[in-house]
């Protein structure tokens, strides 16, 4: 069985599994609940001189009958006291020793505040602190959160503040809201910062009533922009932390999309220890920490790995610039007829959308009819046309029945920077062949 | 004189439960969540297996994206009686029978279902979909009401024809208000499709009988094309003794019945025999059961293999507890005092297979048994109304009565044209409204598309 307890910047974590800075891990009650259910540690929501929310507060987006495909909020850091917040933050760490409580800070950007309130935090008792420098919407019109995080000067400045203070580990959050995230994180390891965490919310607006041209979430008639994530981030979480996996030397905490174990994998492949969870638990509850320890372990025993540092950042080396990507590789669709069932998408995707590498019909079909006796049309590849670009095989709603196949060029390993990097060394030098060049 | 023994009445509210809408229409939710099930094939085999070719995928796409008065529009260019078709289409051997997913293993798009709540949607509102094209100058007839007979109408109407449908009947809508089975779909429903057409500028003279009320040459004189879509008449007789018997109807009469009277003021035998196997059967055998009788007979002469109904309509059959006698031959009709007790019958075997590939019944000497009942149905088929036309020189009818026509509807008289069941006698009701509509673009080229001048 796997072992999926982590060590993070020196924090023992039972697993990977933490619930994220937000309203999950609003309370005591709510972080201690989240523990029996399996969860091995909880970012505290933010915690700061406390604030007044709207209503409404959340937006989300449904796809095709599937509920909250993203989700955003334009609610603040926590509206309780900070004697509540750190009251039950000890009550918590009494009771739950072995799991984490992290305490997630949002302060005024002065010196002593934030001296004041990590002494504060680490005398209740919590095992670490984030630093919430990404909070997209309300506090950093105030001069806080993305405000900070925004600007790597501020991020080193802020982090160096709390590292003259702080006795346990400091982790930074870091927005997505910025051009190069790598570099803000890169600032907050100078500022020494202990570890990162990534992603914070990505600014959105979730839509407009037609009706009455409310912006939603609406609030009286009128919206803000809010903090997106949900399933539909992930990719972007996941290209960020792969990002600053390549960049910084601390730990890294993936935040964005994960639901399931496997987002969870894909986090740590790409360079996370521990990752942070808030809509899924928003959505369905604390309860689906249980599959994402049940499924986590039984990857990890498939694949032969005893814990996560067997295949953490696994993925990080083969995230390469494009100019270094192979040209000689080629792949080409490939349809096979038996699973066909004649709806015609790919030829359409491919006819108007991509490169016009498929015939509509195959002369044999597939042999089956329907019921008022007309046959499947099968598409058919045109192999010599085919680019390889995988949209037929994307589009195709039939599992493994278009897929794409190697070629084999018989041609070495050659990328674009290596054609550069051969034209600069013998300008005079003919081009070596790739494939499709002739 | 009354039946011999009639079933006991229902109560209002089971009446009303017995007849509910067999597929009641789909909720908001419902219809979205079917749509976005939809893979929105490109050359869709539904599209190619509906006869008017209506574009499935569009239409259903626009329900997703929650545009329905689009969705209503494809549906309803193509085919202007969408909502009936989304309801009484055997769309199981049609549309949903070609979609993709049941290759994929997966249950077909419930297209009828959501046809019908795309077109509610347009109806429910009262929105005006269509109006007529600018006057060509040109007058067209139809004779009759039915899907053929408005499909016709309504296509040439949007051209500029002026048009007058006749009809004999009381109500419009020909086999759509009078001849489909009450929980598929009732004589309201027909009627609102009807004002669709009529919206167009169509006017629709009921009771009005041509060769009768109207001579022919007077409608030639008026018009300058006449549509015929009278469709079919009385049911076929069973040529056995006792056939004319108080207590033996004609199926479509039956039917009728439920269509236009309360079903509390309907007789209904205790003990009901059907004869016939055809989808008409079936809801004449659904119908007698929901109305109350306690026991009701299938009678065929072949075997359920041969059997013509569609098998969603066998399985409506089935359910509701209908008794099927394979292989059975009524041979005369039985009565006391003069009202039916029963039908004599014999056993067949199956010979030889017709022209049709059907074996062929053959009666078995010496087993002759009786079936007991109060009240014989006759589901053998229907006659077309169709000799009124033998004064008109050039139609030419077949023995079964149906109507002969050549390319694009028309009939050997030129000024003639022709379609549904009085030509194809008696298919589906989206094949009445794909003949009608052929015959609209069959008499608007023969008399030069007027409207492409105007």
């Amino acid at each position: 069985m796997a072992d999926l307890s982590v060590n993070f910047a020196g924090l023992k974590s039972p697993n990977p599994f933490w619930l994220a800075s937000g309203p999950p891990a609003n309370t005591g009650g709510q972080v201690m609940r989240a523990f029996d259910a399996g969860w091995g540690g909880a970012v505290w929501k933010t915690i700061g001189e406390p604030i007044v929310n709207t209503t409404s507060r959340y937006g989300a987006i449904d796809y095709n009958g599937v509920k909250v495909m993203g989700f955003n909020n334009i609610e603040l850091i926590s509206d309780r006291p900070i004697e509540d917040n750190l009251r039950e933050i000890s009550e918590v760490k009494k009771r739950y020793p072995k799991h984490l409580v992290i305490a997630s800070l949002m302060v005024e950007s002065k010196r002593e505040s934030w001296h004041e309130m990590v002494r504060r935090t680490e005398d209740a008792g919590s095992d670490a602190l984030e630093l919430n420098f990404g909070c997209p919407h309300g506090m950093s019109e105030r001069g806080m959160g993305a405000a900070v995080g925004q600007v790597p000067e501020y991020t080193e400045m802020i982090t160096s503040w709390v590292k003259e203070a702080a006795r346990t580990p400091v982790i930074v959050k870091l927005t997505p809201n910025v051009s190069d995230i790598a570099r803000i994180a890169a600032a907050a390891e100078k500022g020494g910062a202990d570890a990162v965490s990534l992603i914070n919310t990505i600014n959105s607006l979730m839509g407009v009533d037609l009706d009455t041209f409310a912006p939603r979430p609406v609030v009286a008639g009128k919206s803000s922009h809010g903090g997106y994530c949900g399933p539909a981030v992930k990719p972007i979480a996941l290209h960020l932390v792969a990002s600053v996996a390549k960049k910084v030397r601390i730990p890294i905490s993936g935040i964005g999309g994960i639901g399931y174990w496997n987002d969870a994998a894909e986090h740590i492949a790409l360079g996370a220890t521990t990752v942070q969870v808030c809509t899924a638990v928003m959505h369905y509850g604390f309860r689906i920490v249980e599959d994402m320890i049940d499924g986590l372990s039984q990857y990890m025993d498939d694949h032969g790995f005893r814990s996560i540092e067997d295949f953490r950042g696994r993925a990080v080396p083969n995230v390469v610039d494009w100019g270094d990507l192979d040209l000689n590789y080629k792949i080409i669709a490939e349809i096979h007829p038996e699973l066909c069932i004649g709806c015609q998408l790919c030829y359409v995707a491919c006819e108007d959308g991509a490169h016009q590498c498929i015939s509509p019909y195959t002369a044999a079909g597939n042999g089956k009819k329907n019921v008022n006796g007309m046959g499947v049309h099968v598409p058919r590849i045109i192999e010599e046309e085919c680019v390889g670009c995988n949209l037929c095989a994307l589009v195709c709603p039939v599992e493994n029945c278009i897929t794409m196949k190697e070629v084999k060029t018989g041609l070495p390993a050659m990328s674009w920077n290596d054609r550069t990097r051969q034209r600069a060394a013998d300008p005079g030098c003919a081009l070596p062949p790739t494939p499709g060049a002739d | 004189m009354p039946l011999r023994q009639t079933a006991p009445k229902l109560s209002p509210e089971q009446y009303e439960a017995n007849f509910a809408d067999i597929a009641p229409p789909l909720t908001r939710q419902q219809a979205a969540v079917e749509a976005a099930r939809c893979l929105y094939c490109f050359d869709a085999p539904c599209t190619q297996a509906c006869p008017t070719h209506i574009d499935v995928p569009t239409f259903i796409k626009k329900i997703w994206t929650g545009n329905l008065r689009g969705s209503a529009r494809v549906i309803l260019e193509a085919n202007i009686l969408g909502h009936s078709c989304g309801r009484v289409c055997p769309t199981e051997v049609l549309c949903e029978g070609a979609c993709v997913m049941h290759e994929k293993g997966e249950q077909a798009i419930a297209i009828g279902r959501l046809q019908r709540y795309a077109v509610d949607d347009v109806l429910d509102k009262d929105i005006r979909m269509f109006h007529a094209g600018a006057p060509n100058g040109k007058r067209v007839a139809c004779i009759g009401s039915g899907p053929a007979s408005l499909a016709c109408a309504a296509e040439v109407a949007k051209w500029g024809y002026a048009v007058t449908i006749f009809d004999r009947h009381d109500l419009a809508g020909g086999l759509n208000t009078y001849g489909i089975a009450a929980y598929k779909t009732r004589a309201p429903d027909s009627l609102r499709e009807v004002e669709l057409v009529r919206q167009l500028g169509v006017e629709i003279r009921q009771k009005t009988e041509i060769g009768r009320d109207i001579s022919f040459a007077e409608l030639e004189k008026q018009f300058d094309a006449v549509f015929i879509g009278v469709g079919l008449g009385e049911t076929w007789g069973l040529e056995i003794p006792g056939d004319n018997l108080h207590g033996v109807y004609g199926a479509m009469e039956f039917i009728e019945q439920t269509k236009v009277k309360p079903f509390h003021h309907l007789e209904v035998g205790q003990r009901v025999a059907c004869i016939g196997a055809g989808n008409t059967a079936i809801d004449v055998v659904t119908a007698a059961r929901r109305l109350g009788a306690e026991t009701v007979y299938l009678i065929y002469r072949r075997s359920e293999r041969e059997m013509p109904a569609f098998k969603y309509e066998y399985d409506l059959a089935k359910k509701d507890g209908v008794i099927f006698l394979w292989q059975t031959q009524p041979i005369r009709v039985l009565a006391r005092d003069g009202a039916v007790t029963g039908l004599e019958c014999l056993r067949t075997r199956l010979g030889e297979p017709d022209a049709r590939g059907r074996r062929s019944p053959v009666p078995i000497a010496g087993t002759e048994f009786t079936v007991e009942a109060d009240m014989v149905v006759r589901a053998v088929g229907q006659r077309p109304v169709t000799e009124f036309l033998r004064p008109v020189p050039g139609i030419e009818l077949r023995k079964d009565g149906t109507v002969v026509i050549h390319e694009r509807q028309q009939t050997g008289n030129p000024k003639y044209f022709a379609g549904g069941d009085c030509v194809n006698g008696g298919k589906e009701v989206v094949d009445a409204v794909a003949e009608g509509m052929a015959a609209a673009r069959g008499l608007d080229a023969w008399l030069g598309s007027p409207r492409a001048k105007g």
